[in-house]
């Protein structure tokens, strides 16, 4: 290549080359660049986020505005003339910014639009405060006091957010208890009352007229009734204790408002934190948000149900599509006779790989949930009728529309895996007297079974991932419980579910506030790329060193 | 020790024939569980098929029941009609009986008169509104008396009992129409206004407009009379119709013209225009709203129905009828027509006997049944169109049982054009649902396979050159160490959940591109530019620099340029934005090239379907490049050509195959991706290739309307059909690339 220069840099190719290179780098800074985006904004958002207070200058006059900043941008002066601002900035660009101010009960609108140059002063005061509600989205203003049973507390500012501190951890623990009481025990009794109705429903079907049957039943309702007045009491004096408190706040217009504690989540003062404190924030926040349930139409809050509702699904089709992709890959592998037919199966099957997922899910509405779910309502789930049981999406579906999209996945891999043992071991195998049996038992899924594992981690990578067909088959924005519990039977296959994509869709399109929900999004779009990720490198680094030990194992 | 031996041969062959048999079990399980796995694959084609095949079901009709007029003394009907349910229907005779009977098999269930005196007879009778059950009764004493049918329905444990009767909404009085009798007439009703439109013994046409008032004594209604007026018509009429709003009136005279009135103001009603509605010298012999009350259908007397409706002229009328479509009945006369209830199909009868039924939208020539010896005199179709009800001159009663659930969705209709009514002209249309319940769904396919099609078509724009290109370097002139990180890292980017990509590009890249769009047309300028001028750049530099980076590392190198070059265009963009295209380059887009802008368009499609897709053909490609035997290019390059040349000439014409399945699979890919498209694009079916318009895909429209839809309904059908649509697709562009892919394969072990 020293004598490059010889010939003419165009007539040498190396511009193409180049070029080729580039089309290389281009896909691998779209690649990095997304994942960064997505971990950058998504791991952003649980970092407590400074509170400014701002000195705005408004129609002349000054007003104090308290909020988080959202989104900088730079845009032209002419722009912000043209989307209604009237200003005579000297400067050409202009820095905006999106104020969270939150409150929305108070102002009616979490978010303003405010520009660098009226922006008077800007400060970060220690004593302003977050308090993130189960209703109305985040709070922001200064301590003025506390109530206790309508009596004020006095203290000192920073005894008072003590306080404060204390009395919002107190709440917590109360509503953990409630949602004990609430979601477990009148679950239960709510799941029994509920079977209870559907066995006279069902006795009214029978018409079978059974005075003994209907003596139990009226005396286990009476008895579930009882259950449910004791817990009422309980709940009645919890729901009193955790109202017990109220915090007053002066917000950014200089209204005292005051907050009943029942309704704080959390309360943090960001402006105060110190880095430490703030790290060790950013880790609970992570942890509430992979362990909390949804607030406010899934706009706040964790995504508990999500999480586990993916990984129900998931499993359950990793039960089902295993054996059958496996057998199938034997049977085409090791059974099948080689011939044109089993060439056009193959064919058939990897090409169903490639078939569009949204066909899947049609498919399992048409067949599993209305076919297949219609008639075993008909059969085994009369009384529940005309609400359906089976007979509309829900985890069992799921979980087989995506074991049928999946099964490919795990032939083709399977298959692959199978071919490359070589003839030899099988030979041996069968000329010392074992059975076809025997050798595909004890020698051949052995040595094939990292491929299998490849094929599972891949089907699991993508189901994990699909939401077109769930949305058809069961996956829904909010599911009222587990489909786990501790009810008999305790896996509930005909429940809906909720779904970490279908989540992202469904918070990031259909949201009423989708402004204040995308952080939210970018958090779970997050994690459901490094669930995805890491299944795919596990799967890689498994093909990897399987390659590795056959390598050996041919020589 | 023989004693001994022989258990341990006992032993050995026990265990040999459990071995067998657990071998023999073995092969069965796995014989079964592959075939099964293999059926429910196999499964899915039969079933997608299986729920569309009805659609294009040939529809059956068979006699039920035919019986003597019941009471057939009181004389011929003047007027059949079936209740919902099919079960009971009536007919009135000329004095004024309403004879409700068994429609299977003729029994008469109960029967009243109307409040007519005894010498008084019904001349004529006319079904009002359909919907409403108002049925109006012209008088020989003068007048029109008005009522309704109705049912009352009632449960015991083992069966549906229902009751007949007759209501009078207005009230028993008769409309006045002047002295004598009237000769014919037509009325028209909607929530708030009926409109009476009648031919007297003189032969003038009158018209008077009604107002329905509440009274304030009882729940009825009263008809308060707000104007009337007197139409010249110089040509004997032959039928008169009125629409449901009261907008328009139809005179259709003997001399087979047809007039159209505007008749919004009844006090001056205005014509419109008259045309002549013969057709090669056949003369019309009736007409009748086709449902809905905007196509009119016009019978003739060698057996032709034509559907006509008024369409905006450019004349001076502001609007003019217009002849849409025509079927074929039979070769004499029609002489009924009656249109379904709730679908715009038609059943015509002729004189010979034969009675037709024919679809209007989707131009379906459904059945033809001869029904009788004689003359069909009345015809009645149940509201739910199951059961078609014949009287014939012969004083009998037929009824027939109908199976025809998808009449409205036919080949023409689903990739054709289609002229629907209040259409300019014919169009490819999809709208499955509206707000107004009189509303007639469009199914044409096309608009979603063009969007599906441009969809693919502007994501393998942008996916083809990178990842065809990116494959070619990967493959033969990286560095092996560089692409172990660069083949699985693009990888990945193929399991990355659509949804994400789909989220990011309607969230994020959406509003960044309509912030940037110069920006990113520079960006298409000079990245390619830029790449350029870094090779020249490195291909100047001295050779120590250059000796220190091996080749095979330009992607490497390439990174910074790029990333500089992509941020310096972006952030150009305002700066160009603000001096070129006066700070909004949509609006001047929009002013000056008449180009519209949607927020989610093609564009942004493009790139991120694009970057689903480049992976997928990115990995198959460069397969295929890197399999090319490794002698064919060492021989090459030994006989001195360069490595570029090499790769052109040598080594793509042998990959090319492969590199070609891999497009085929990408696009396969792109046909059906779904959440991408349905989140980053408007989803509005419109038919433009431009870059800056939305569009709404198969699988996008599948996903949002399929769990709306009512099972087994045509809708539902037609969204299988999408479906089947799109799995015949992939399936067939997935098997090409398959078997190209796997002949290469063995050329290549051949070499």
């Amino acid at each position: 290549m020293t004598d490059n220069k010889k010939i003419g840099f165009f007539q040498s190719g190396t511009p193409w080359v180049w070029l080729n290179a580039g089309a290389v780098s281009i896909s691998m800074i779209m690649v990095i660049g997304l994942l960064v985006l997505i971990a950058v904004r998504g791991l952003g958002h649980f970092w407590p986020k400074a509170i400014w207070q701002i000195e705005y200058e408004e129609n002349g006059a000054i007003t104090k505005l308290i909020g988080e900043r959202a989104k900088t941008e730079t845009v032209s002066a002419r722009q912000l003339r043209e989307a209604g601002i009237k200003h005579n900035f000297k400067e050409e660009f202009i820095e905006r910014t999106l104020l969270k101010i939150g409150n929305r009960d108070v102002y009616g609108f979490d978010f303003r639009l405010i520009v660098a140059p009226l922006e008077k002063s800007v400060s970060l005061p220690p004593e302003l405060i977050v308090l993130e509600r189960t209703e109305w989205g985040n709070f922001y203003g200064e301590l003025v006091e506390i109530e206790e049973n309508g009596v004020t507390i006095q203290a000192g500012t920073e005894e008072l957010w003590d306080k404060l501190s204390s009395r919002v951890e107190r709440v917590a623990e109360l509503r953990e208890r409630i949602a004990g009481i609430e979601k477990s025990e009148i679950g239960a009794i709510n799941f029994k009352m509920e079977k209870l109705r559907l066995r006279t429903r069902a006795m009214e079907i029978a018409s079978r007229n059974n005075a003994e049957e209907q003596a139990e039943m009226a005396g286990t309702k009476a008895q579930l009734d009882a259950d449910y007045d004791a817990l009422k009491a309980r709940l009645d004096v919890l729901y009193a204790d955790i109202r017990r408190d109220a915090v007053t706040l002066r917000v950014m217009t200089g209204e005292e408002i005051s907050i009943n504690l029942s309704k704080v989540v959390k309360a943090t003062r960001p402006n105060a934190m110190s880095i430490l404190t703030k790290v060790q924030h950013y880790f609970g926040n992570l942890i509430d948000f992979v362990s909390d349930d949804p607030r406010e139409a899934n706009t706040e809050g964790g995504i508990f149900p999500a999480i586990f509702g993916t990984v129900m699904m998931v499993l359950l089709m990793s039960v089902i599509v295993t054996p059958f992709g496996v057998i199938a890959a034997i049977y085409l592998r090791e059974y099948a006779k080689q011939g044109f037919v089993t060439r056009l199966v193959r064919i058939s099957v990897n090409n169903l790989a490639g078939v569009p997922s949204i066909v899947y899910g049609v498919f399992g509405l048409g067949f599993f949930v209305y076919v297949l779910g219609g008639n075993i309502d008909q059969l085994f789930y009369p009384e529940a009728l005309p609400s359906p049981t089976f007979g509309s999406g829900g985890l069992m579906w799921a979980s087989l529309t995506l074991a049928l999209l999946t099964v490919p996945v795990v032939i083709v891999a399977t298959e692959e895996g199978l071919a490359r043992i070589p003839r030899a071991v099988r030979e041996g195998s069968l000329a010392l007297g074992a059975t076809k049996a025997e050798t595909l038992w004890r020698i051949v899924i052995p040595m094939a079974s990292p491929a299998m594992m490849t094929g599972l981690i891949l089907a699991v990578a993508r189901a994990a991932g699909e939401v077109a067909p769930l949305m058809l088959v069961g996956a829904v924005k909010l599911a009222p419980s587990l489909p786990l519990d501790m009810n008999a039977p305790f896996l509930h296959l005909e429940r809906k579910f909720m779904h970490l994509g279908f989540h992202i869709y469904d918070v990031g399109f259909q949201s009423p506030n989708v402004e204040a929900a995308r952080p939210l999004v970018y958090a779970t779009a997050l994690i459901l790329v490094a669930v995805i990720i890491l299944l795919n490198l596990s799967a890689i680094y498994i093909r990897n060193h399987l390659r590795e030990k056959y390598r050996t194992l041919e020589q | 020790m023989d004693k001994a031996n022989s258990t341990i041969e006992t032993q050995a062959k026990v265990n040999w024939r459990w071995r067998k048999i657990k071998d023999e079990l073995m092969m069965r399980v796995v014989q079964v569980g592959g075939a099964a796995v293999i059926g429910a694959i196999a499964l899915i084609f039969i079933f997608l098929l299986s729920v569309v095949y009805p659609l294009f079901e040939e529809p059956e009709i068979h006699e039920s029941a035919r019986y003597q007029l019941p009471s057939a003394a009181l004389g011929p009907s003047l007027i059949l009609g079936v209740e919902e349910q099919a079960e009971i229907a009536f007919r009135i005779t000329e004095d004024g009986s309403v004879l409700f009977f068994d429609v299977s098999n003729g029994q008469s269930v109960v029967n009243y008169k109307l409040p007519i005196s005894d010498d008084d007879a019904v001349l004529g009778m006319r079904h009002v509104s359909e919907a409403s059950r108002l049925l109006a009764a012209n008088l020989k004493s003068g007048g029109l008396l008005f009522f309704k049918h109705e049912y009352d329905l009632e449960f015991t444990e083992t069966e549906r009992i229902i009751h007949p009767k007759v209501v009078y909404p207005f009230g028993e009085e008769v409309i006045d129409l002047g002295e004598s009798a009237i000769t014919q007439f037509a009325v028209g009703e909607n929530e708030d206004n009926l409109t009476i439109f009648y031919q007297n013994q003189n032969g003038e046409l009158g018209l008077i407009g009604f107002e329905k008032a509440s009274s304030f004594i009882s729940e009825d209604v009263v008809l308060e009379e707000i104007d009337n007026s007197f139409l010249n018509s110089s040509h004997e009429p032959v039928a008169l119709l009125v629409d449901p709003e009261q907008e328009w009136a139809y005179v259709l005279d003997d001399r087979g013209t047809l007039a159209l009135y505007d008749i919004r103001d009844v006090a001056s009603p205005d014509l419109q225009e008259v045309i002549d509605v013969t057709n090669k010298s056949s003369k019309p012999t009736s007409i009748e709203w086709l449902i809905g009350g905007i196509s009119v259908l016009v019978g003739n007397d060698s057996g032709v129905v034509s559907q006509w409706f008024k369409i905006r002229s450019e004349g001076d009328v502001p609007y003019t009828l217009k002849k849409i479509r025509e079927f074929k009945v039979d070769s004499s006369a029609v002489n009924k027509m009656t249109s379904e209830q709730l679908r715009k199909g038609v059943v015509a009868a002729a004189e010979s006997g034969k009675v037709n039924f024919f679809y209007t939208t989707s131009e379906r020539d459904l059945m033809t049944i001869t029904a009788t010896e004689g003359e069909v005199q009345h015809i009645a179709i149940a509201p739910r169109s199951d059961i078609l009800l014949l009287e014939d001159s012969l004083g009998q009663l037929s009824a027939w049982d109908m199976d025809n659930h998808h009449p409205e969705s036919s080949l023409s209709g689903l990739w054709g054009k289609v002229w629907y009514e209040d259409y300019q002209k014919p169009d490819y249309v999809w709208q499955s649902s509206s707000a107004s319940s009189d509303f007639e769904p469009k199914y044409s396919l096309i608009p979603l396979t063009f969007g599906t099609i441009k969809a693919a078509f502007y994501a393998m724009l942008f996916a083809m050159p990178l990842a065809i290109c990116g494959a070619i370097f990967t493959a033969y002139f990286m560095r092996p160490k560089m692409r172990t990180l660069v083949k699985p890292s693009i990888e990945i980017m193929e399991a990355l959940p659509t949804v994400i990509l789909g989220f990011l590009a309607g969230l994020w890249l959406a509003p960044y591109i309509e912030q940037h769009l110069p920006g990113v047309v520079f960006v298409l300028i000079f990245v390619p530019l830029g790449i350029i001028l870094s090779a020249l750049i490195w291909w100047r530099l001295p050779f120590e620099i250059k000796s220190k980076i091996p080749e095979g590392w330009e992607a490497a190198i390439l990174a910074l340029p790029i990333i500089t070059i992509v941020m310096l265009c972006m952030s150009a963009s305002t700066v160009v934005e603000g001096a070129l295209f006066e700070g909004n380059i949509r609006i001047w887009m929009s002013e000056n090239l008449g180009i519209g802008f949607d927020q989610r368009n093609a564009l942004i499609i493009g790139i991120a379907m694009g970057f689903a897709v480049i992976p997928t053909i990115f990995s198959i490609a460069e397969d295929a490049i890197f399999s090319v035997p490794k002698h064919l290019t060492s021989g090459s390059l030994a006989l001195g050509a360069t490595p570029w040349q090499t790769l052109v000439r040598v080594v793509l014409p042998s990959a090319s195959p492969g590199i070609f399945s891999a497009v085929m699979i990408g696009f396969g890919r792109a046909v059906g991706e779904t959440m991408i498209v349905l989140m980053a694009t408007g989803n509005t079916p419109v038919m433009d290739f431009g870059i800056f318009e939305g569009m709404r895909t198969l699988s996008a429209n599948v996903a949002v309307e399929l769990p709306e839809s009512e099972v087994d309904s045509t809708h539902y059908r037609i969204l299988f059909l999408a479906a089947f649509v799109l799995f015949m697709f992939t399936f067939f562009f997935n098997t090409i690339a398959e078997v190209v892919r796997q002949r290469l394969r063995r050329k290549y072990a051949t070499l």
